[in-house]
């Protein structure tokens, strides 16, 4: 076995200004989501030697002819050993252009609570399809969670077009029929690209098989796809989450409040609301170890003080101008069970929000989803994987966005209080 | 700065002041685990970042094997230093003079009982969380561990019952015994390390850049000679030019061989090196597929 690619090395450095960009891939070991990733880490030349040698050495054991690209995805040695990948794990890899965070999610048993675990911080989800098969009851399950999370992009990787002769009229057909359901949940923004990871046609390079489509290949639209929009933008949304106070000699009278802007801006000058209570105040100075800023926007992590002294501590939420939170202490929201014990009607639970953690309790199961045919169910339970519309009652008012306008304040996750485990995901809707 | 001049350095460096300051707010009694290699020098920067102008809340501690470079234990005492904060340093030699570690020869890698020191020291001072500067580029069982990942009385890692971890919303609450370690920077690979030293202008051990240094081949292994490890009948002494990509125990920590100088020079090799930092430097690394999957499952970071 060759080591290919290798020597032909490229020298770039990567620049300083290269931008983030985490995805999830969806689909199961079938679709060739491994050999994928495998595919862009190798031809990416994100693999390094001694890796390569590795599963070479791994392939050849298992009489292979090639170098099982899947196999880099291979994780712990419980996995190696049963044949099965049981979390999600992360990748790296790094382009001239961008950085790359890629959530690798098993595609069996418990899908749904690791697909929506490593969709909740994805920019972008590639959902693969065997070209063979075309549009299955997985692929509407991968997509309803993708639209329920609010990944901002979907990308149809429709793979194995090597095994259909790389016809257009099959990508096509597969093309349409899941335009016109995404349609049905809302989503448009789908970009839909014809591969084959096994020969690596669209996935770094075009290729020579598919020379009819004039797209990019996956790798250059990751690249490129714009993402400075995915936050909110508009609306100022500063969780405190740690109050600053030196009480030395030089800070004596210092007292800021750290936390990160998590949607929009704020300049100094600027009139704030502080939530729940109401209570208003100026912004003093913007502070960071770099020195203080004229004007902060999110993601940044900063220190703000403020003209009067209000009461504020952990868990306050400011807000400046234009569209306002909600204020509540009961709400309805979609919630995604994460734990094998199912939910309790009677028992209390407690609920972390921004910075803000608060005793909760469920009054009322609206409905179940089922997610391969998004029919809805009366509910009397939740099970792990189960997706469901409540309604929550909370002990202290939260301030907080629908999930659809902003992810962070219309975001929960649940805990129970005797465990200590993290039970439920939650969407504010 | 808007959303164009932020960068991919910028982002990881806001998730992780975001992640120490969860750390700080909702753990009763955290400390930062600093060793005096490049990653902690990271975390130390970015614990400046998240808490400046206020001191740190929490103590620096370091489990040392006394396996050490003296360029790191050097570094670690400037750094303690000239932050102004607290360092606490437990020594494997204690934890051997009381018996809780027993070795067959001093000289022989100490990498699998820092887990015993470690878990002492978190009994002494009741730390419920543990922040540490790994990272989940370095090895495979690093990939699947979460940002809070939650350890039981024996500091164990159970990969397969980990809480799932949503958005930027964690989970921070353990019962009493067990503790919580917390990576900040997990998603920072080798190269956002040196790309970050270099914006921050960080000061790292010189061992770091290249240097001529004595050392003796064994097998596919460059072995740095020092007073732990010397020739052995017959091995022929070098004098070539190394750097080190990580720094642990003097004993099974090899460097590269490098002309790299500066952290340009550097960041350069690092995009060009075709093999993994752990691949290269950590011959413990090198005894079996699951070398770390079993520390971590024993307490080890």
């Amino acid at each position: 076995m060759k080591i290919e690619n290798l020597s032909s090395l490229e020298t770039e450095t990567m620049s300083n200004t290269t931008q983030l960009l985490r995805f999830i891939t969806a689909g199961s070991v079938d679709d060739g989501k491994s050999t994928l990733i495998g595919r862009l880490l190798h031809d990416s030349k994100s693999i390094f030697e001694d890796q390569f040698t590795a599963i070479s050495k791994t392939s050849e054991r298992r009489g292979m002819e090639k170098v099982d690209l899947s196999l880099l995805t291979d994780g712990l040695q419980a996995e190696r050993e049963q044949g099965i990948t049981i979390d999600v794990a992360y990748r790296y890899f790094a382009t001239p252009l961008r950085k790359f965070i890629i959530g690798d999610t098993p595609g069996h048993e418990q899908y749904t609570r690791n697909m929506v675990t490593a969709a909740s911080t994805a920019n972008l989800v590639v959902i693969l399809i065997d070209a063979r098969k075309g549009m299955l009851t997985q692929t509407r399950r991968h997509t309803f969670l993708a639209s329920l999370v609010g990944v901002p992009h979907i990308v149809l990787a429709v793979n194995k077009m090597d095994m259909v002769d790389y016809s257009e009229d099959t990508f096509n057909a597969i093309v349409a029929e899941y335009r016109a359901f995404a349609a049905q949940l809302g989503i448009h923004d789908v970009t839909c690209i014809p591969m084959s990871a096994l020969n690596g046609d669209m996935v770094v390079e075009h290729g020579t098989n598919l020379s009819w489509y004039k797209g990019a290949p996956l790798l250059e639209f990751l690249e490129n796809v714009v993402i400075d929009y995915d936050v909110n933008t508009t609306d100022f949304r500063f969780p405190v989450q740690w109050v600053c106070r030196p009480q030395t000699q030089e800070y004596h009278d210092f007292r800021g409040f750290s936390g990160r802007i998590e949607s929009g801006g704020i300049a100094v000058g600027d009139e704030i609301t502080v939530l729940p209570s109401g209570r208003s105040s100026k912004v003093k100075e913007i502070v960071t170890y770099d020195g203080n800023l004229q004007r902060a926007y999110a993601p940044q992590s900063v220190t703000l003080t403020l003209a009067d002294e209000i009461d504020i501590s952990r868990g306050d939420l400011f807000v400046h101008g234009g569209a306002q939170p909600q204020v509540a202490k009961e709400f309805e929201a979609m919630l995604c069970w994460l734990s094998e014990t199912p939910l309790d009607l009677n028992r209390k639970y407690i609920i972390k929000h921004t910075t803000r953690t608060v005793k909760c309790h469920f009054s009322r199961l609206e409905y179940r989803v089922d997610v391969n045919t998004l029919a809805h169910h009366q509910a009397s339970a939740l099970n792990m994987n189960d997706i469901a519309r409540v309604v929550m009652k909370v002990q202290q008012p939260l301030a907080f966005d629908h999930y659809n306008k902003n992810r962070a304040t219309g975001s929960f996750i649940v805990i129970d209080e005797a465990s200590n485990n993290t039970v439920a995901a939650g969407m504010i809707a | 700065m808007n959303a164009r001049t932020f960068t991919h350095l910028d982002a990881l460096e806001s998730e992780s002041i975001h992640i120490m300051r969860e750390v700080a707010a909702d753990c009763k009694n955290p400390a930062l685990l600093f060793s005096g290699g490049k990653d902690s020098i990271v975390m130390l920067r970015l614990a400046e970042k998240a808490f400046r102008p206020a001191k740190f809340p929490f103590p620096l501690v370091h489990i040392d094997t006394e396996h050490n470079f003296p360029e790191v234990i050097a570094c670690r005492e400037k750094l303690a230093a000239d932050l102004g904060e607290r360092l606490i340093v437990r020594s494997l030699e204690d934890s051997i003079r009381r018996g809780s570690i027993v070795i067959k020869n001093p000289d022989l890698p100490r990498n699998p009982y820092q887990s015993v020191t470690l878990l002492e020291t978190i009994a002494e001072f009741g730390f419920d969380a543990c922040l540490g500067g790994a990272r989940r580029d370095e090895e495979k069982a690093r990939a699947k561990e979460r940002i809070f990942s939650f350890r039981d009385e024996f500091g164990q890692w159970d990969p397969k019952s980990q809480r799932p971890e949503l958005w930027d919303i964690y989970n921070t609450r353990v019962h009493h015994g067990e503790n919580i370690r917390v990576f900040p920077i997990s998603n920072w690979t080798e190269m956002d390390i040196w790309q970050y030293i270099g914006r921050e202008k960080l000061h790292i051990p010189s061992i770091y850049y290249a240097h001529e240094r004595e050392v003796i081949r064994r097998g596919n292994n460059v072995i740095p000679v020092s007073r732990l490890v010397q020739p052995k009948p017959g091995e022929k002494v070098e004098i070539i030019s190394v750097r080190f990509r990580t720094v642990g125990d003097m004993t099974c920590t090899a460097p590269v061989e490098s002309i790299a100088r500066t952290v340009d020079e550097i960041i350069e090799e690092t995009a060009t090196t075709r093999i993994t930092e752990r691949g290269a430097t950590r011959m413990d690394d090198q005894t079996s597929d699951a070398s770390m999957e079993l520390r971590k499952k024993e307490g080890y970071f």
